[in-house]
């Protein structure tokens, strides 16, 4: 089998394979890091950051669905400092693409991470408008298209990395928020992130999750990613992280197909570690296979009916 | 340092009608890992589900080919449904060792409290601390009980409860915990499994009488590594920790029984 170049550009970060990990599945990298070297990786997102140490939600977190899991972890994390001064000089000692993911309160919140994130070498920002799990910001600043572009706005004033702003799914029309983005600077679009669901236990009549509701993520969800990836591929030209239930290679390629120049990993870790690697050595399988001398070549190469 | 490993099944025995005690072959991970009772394995259930299932060590015996671990574990649902119908010979896919397991010190003398199935995490130290250990074991009711001969066997001294008075002393664990500290509290510590409401009887009792507490808890979990943040436990100072990573075994002075 010929040899696949693997690597691709993201808003003109280099990454070496396509395969990324989702942001909140990898935590810092530390967990997953002990079974690989993570420079088998493309990139990493990191865990969503706040610009303060935030503890999340209550537990029950996590609930088991049908080929998918609802969570409702709520963005617990060390704050923005603390991932530059712990994290960040650990995930450097590999090479691997550094995408930090920030969640803000105020569109302000969202420009001060910016400048300190980018002052401290990532290589991009993931802006988050989409945790369906907390109140305050997050999933409103995802759902109105006026909100969503002044966050982007506000990013992009703060940040001198590039900028990719991850969508919800939980709109009637997601090409409407990814047009507002891109006009207001983005220079790259992450999706999906989780469908909002619930699960009840029919026996207690309580949800699962102390939350009731969570974000829904898993195989379940692949074929709305690759929907909405395709669309917002066809509404906008910007490049696309596309992630949503990718548990093989044919997933990735999937999501490439309808768009995505790169793909992410997530809750395919859980059941197993070292999926990231399997999908990359599936989609180069597939390329190869295929004649393809660059896996890049399958972005966009849906041929609808 | 956890690894992924194919196991094979070498034993296979139902302790009552929805309870498993499941030998694996683990290979390595007593020598090279130090997987150890009231640790645990994160097990993938099957093809249609998506999540492992974490699952403690009952204890570890060095054997030849190579090393045992036992699990035991109960029906709870589609995943453990189809643990259980594992046979001798099948092989399954465990991460592992995870978690921390109990903190104990050798010539130590150790309370060792469990219910129902937060019973089989703590064989491993009754059967290490030989005939030095105090166990107090509760069960809904006799047709549950589980593994008493075995404790009875590696125990001085064994305290059965049923909630329903069917088999022993009529009522929780906690009562029959609270008798012995009023007799002999000179205890190294308590150790203890089984449900939230069961350990933190157990923790308020172990506080009264000045004796040490660790508790091993259960949470809904996703990842089993610490990567995911799902199974968080909320801690006494407002943190939350995590029963794959922090735990499963806490100081029970350090977790939040209020919430």
């Amino acid at each position: 089998m010929s040899k696949v170049d693997l690597s691709v550009e993201l808003a003109g970060v280099h990454l070496k394979n396509p395969i990324v990990v989702a942001s909140g599945t990898f935590g810092f990298g530390r967990e997953y890091g002990e079974f690989y070297d993570l420079s088998e990786l493309g990139g990493i997102c990191a865990k969503g950051l706040t610009l303060h140490r935030r503890e999340g939600n209550p537990p029950p977190r996590i609930a088991e669905t049908p080929m998918g899991i609802l969570n409702s972890v709520g963005l617990q994390n060390p704050g923005v400092d603390a991932f530059i001064e712990h994290e960040l000089p650990e995930l450097r000692k590999h090479d691997l693409a550094v995408i930090a993911n920030i969640s803000g309160n105020t569109p302000e919140e969202y420009g001060i991470m910016c400048e300190k994130l980018s002052a401290a070498g990532v290589d991009m920002i993931e802006v988050n408008i989409s945790c369906p799990n907390v109140k305050a910001g997050g999933l409103a600043y995802g759902t109105k298209p006026e909100l969503a572009a002044e966050v982007t706005k506000m990013a992009k004033e703060h940040a001198t990395v590039p900028v990719m702003v991850k969508l919800s799914p939980n709109v009637t029309d997601i090409t409407e928020i990814a047009r507002a983005v891109a006009d207001a600077g983005a220079d790259a679009l992450s999706l999906i992130n989780t469908l909002r669901g619930m699960r009840i236990d029919v026996n207690t009549r309580r949800p699962i999750l102390k939350m009731n509701t969570g974000g829904m993520s898993g195989p379940a969800v692949l074929p709305v990613a690759v929907r909405m990836v395709w669309e917002v591929a066809n509404a906008v030209d910007l490049p696309i992280l596309g992630m949503g239930g990718v548990a093989k290679g044919e997933d990735a390629a999937q999501l490439m197909l309808a768009g995505a120049s790169a793909v992410a990993v997530g809750t395919a870790c859980f059941a197993d570690p070292y999926a990231p690697i399997k999908v990359r050595d599936g989609l180069a399988e597939i390329a190869a296979r295929q004649g393809l001398d660059k896996v890049s070549d399958l972005t966009g190469g849906v041929r609808p009916w | 340092m956890p690894i992924e490993q194919l196991c094979n099944v070498v034993e296979m025995t139902p302790l009552n009608d929805s309870t498993y005690w499941m030998t694996l072959e683990v290979g390595k991970m007593v020598e090279e890992q130090g997987l150890r009772a009231g640790q645990f394995l994160h097990v993938a259930c099957g093809e249609g589900l998506l999540l492992r299932r974490p699952i403690s060590v009952a204890c570890v015996v060095p054997d030849e080919p190579e090393n045992t671990a036992a699990l035991i574990f109960e029906v709870k649902g589609e995943g453990t449904r189809w643990l259980a119908q594992r046979k001798v010979g099948d092989q399954v896919n465990v991460l592992g060792p995870l978690g921390n397991g109990f903190a104990v010190e050798e010539g130590g003398r150790y309370l060792l409290v469990g219910g129902g199935i937060g019973v089989p995490p703590l064989l491993g130290y009754a059967e290490a601390f030989h005939k030095n250990t105090v166990a107090v074991l509760g069960f809904r009711s006799a047709d549950r009980v589980i593994l008493a001969d075995r404790y009875q066997e590696a125990c001085k001294e064994v305290y059965l409860c049923t909630d329903d008075g069917s088999l022993g002393r009529h009522g929780f664990v906690d009562a029959q915990v609270k008798d012995i500290l009023e007799q002999d509290k000179s205890f190294t510590a308590i150790l203890a499994c089984g449900p939230k409401p069961m350990l933190k009887n157990v923790a308020k009792v172990a506080a009264e009488y000045g004796v040490p507490c660790q508790v091993s808890m259960e949470e809904r979990m996703a990842c089993g590594v610490g990567a995911c943040l799902g199974c968080a436990i909320q801690m006494a100072d407002g943190t939350m920790k995590h029963v794959c990573k922090d735990g499963p075994v806490f100081d029970a002075k350090e977790v939040d029984w209020n919430v």
